[in-house]
This record gives structure tokens, sequence and C-alpha cells, in this order.
């Protein structure tokens, strides 16, 4: 199976090329660029933030020239938007329509990410799903459920956890997972 | 062009009743009322491209909804906010 697999893949790709569609260089570099894409990324974004109100500025304006100027390559990706949780407001977001993700900083989605019961839940039933996660919101938070619909991408900005007023920028980001970037979760110390 | 602040209706139409098409629109939220968050950007129509039609540009929005009326059910005060074509929204 696995070599049927490769041989429609190579045929695939050979086709593609011939056609003048693409180059085996450019398949290369999306598949580095694909490879790339993880968490990491979207929480190096997230600690500049937190420590750089300037910069914090930018990805709330622009997400795409934001990730850019980390060096995350953006080039072919969906734009992307920034949503910034406060004392007042949470963010979650759902694509209730397919899965739609924003690949570019968060990498794969997790697999519940895709779920019929993620999609329809995060929509109807926000604070129940959220109460599934451990994420206890005050009646006073706003929770806003960012439906992804069409042609943007959606990540979160979460809350700075208190008592991390001296820490780098390293220490921070590896204090935020891909659960506080979609909103299930909040960062935790 | 909507302006931010904008009163809005979704549309309550259902072309897939009429036929194969591919709607950017969620049912849940077909002639529902809600408020223009900003204008983002102008999109090629995703119910064209679906068919690899020429696909000319649209406004697409954010708007945002209450959540308790859409289900009649939820925490008052919580909200929706939506990405949606401009060509389906008329004032409300």
């Amino acid at each position: 199976m696995q070599d049927a697999d490769e041989r429609l893949l190579r045929a695939v790709m050979a086709l593609l090329t011939a056609k003048g569609i693409t180059s085996a260089e450019e398949i290369a570099e999306r598949v580095r660029v694909t490879d790339a894409a993880s968490p990491g990324q979207g929480a190096r974004m997230v600690a500049r933030a937190w420590r750089d109100p300037g910069y914090r500025a930018l990805m709330l304006q622009d997400g795409t020239r934001a990730a850019e100027a980390l060096g995350i390559p953006m080039r072919g990706a969906p734009p992307l938007g920034v949503l910034e949780n406060t004392p007042e407001v949470h963010h979650l977001v759902v694509c209730t329509l397919c899965s739609c993700y924003p690949r570019a900083v968060l990498g794969y989605p997790p697999f519940w990410f895709k779920s019929a019961a993620y999609r329809a839940r995060a929509v109807r039933d926000p604070r129940g799903l959220l109460a599934e996660f451990g994420t206890h919101l005050p009646e006073s938070v706003r929770v806003r459920v960012v439906d992804s619909t069409a042609d943007y991408r959606w990540m979160v900005l979460p809350l700075r956890p208190a008592g991390t007023d001296e820490w780098d920028e390293e220490r921070l980001a590896a204090i935020v997972r891909e659960g506080d970037m979609i909103g299930v979760t909040q960062v935790a110390p | 062009m909507l302006a931010a602040g904008a009163r809005v209706r979704v549309r309550d139409d259902w072309p897939e009743t009429r036929g194969p098409c591919h709607v950017r629109t969620p049912h849940y939220l077909r002639g529902r009322t809600g408020v223009v968050v900003r204008h983002l950007g102008d999109f090629p129509n995703p119910e064209d491209l679906a068919f690899a039609r020429p696909a000319e540009r649209r406004p697409l929005y954010h708007v945002r909804f209450e959540q308790e009326p859409i289900w009649r059910e939820g925490h008052a005060g919580d909200e929706v906010q939506v990405e949606i074509f401009g060509h389906w929204l008329e004032e409300a």
C-alpha cells in the first residue's frame, strides 16, 4: 500500500512539474515550511506581544505581518487575524463549516478541532465545552466564540499570567500551549 | 460598503434547497440580526470558486451576534463573531 501511495505521489509530482504548475524545489520548500509550523511559532508571537507593546499592536492589527516579523513563513497562507483576550472578554475559535485553522503559526490542528462535537458545541454551549477543558470563567467574563467561516484564520492572544513580570521571552513562550491560542484553555504559569 | 456598527440581518435564504451550491454562511445565522465589527477585505466569492467559475471579489465582514437568542439558551452577554460576505447581509 505504501508503495502504491509513493508511486502515486511521484506520478502527481512529475505531472505538476511537467505541466509547469510547480517545481520540485517549490514542493520541497512547502514541505519544509509545513514541517516547521507548530504551536511553538504562535507561542513565540504571544511571548513577544506580552513584552513588547509595539509588537502587540502590530499583531492585533495584522497577524500576518507580525508572524513574518518573527521569521515565520506566511507566503501563500490565508490572512491571519489575532483576537486579544482581556479580563472582560475570552475568545474561543472554531470552524463550524469545516476545519479552518491557522496552520502557519499553530501547525496541524488537534484531532478534536475537526470533530463534529467540538464544532457544534463551541457555538451552542461554549461555557459547557470550556468547563470540560478545565476552563471555568466567571459570569462577568464575556465569551466570544469566533467561527472562521471564510478567508481568515484566527488565533487567540491569551492573557499573560500573574507573576511572570520578570520572565524573558523564551521562558514565557514555553508556557503557552496550543489550546491557549485556540481559546479552550488559559495560560497557566 | 457597510460601516462598523451597522445593524445587519443575515439573509434568510437556503440555496441548498434549490440545488448544488457552496455556501460559507452558517445555517444557524440565517435570518439573525447582528452588528458589523469591521470590513476584513475583499475576497473571491467562494460560491463561484467552489465550482471553478470566475469569482468576483466581494466584501467580507466580521459580524457579531448575541449568542443567547440564536439557541434560546446560554449566557446573557456571550457572543459569536463570524465572517460573512456582504451579499448575505441586509440592513436591519
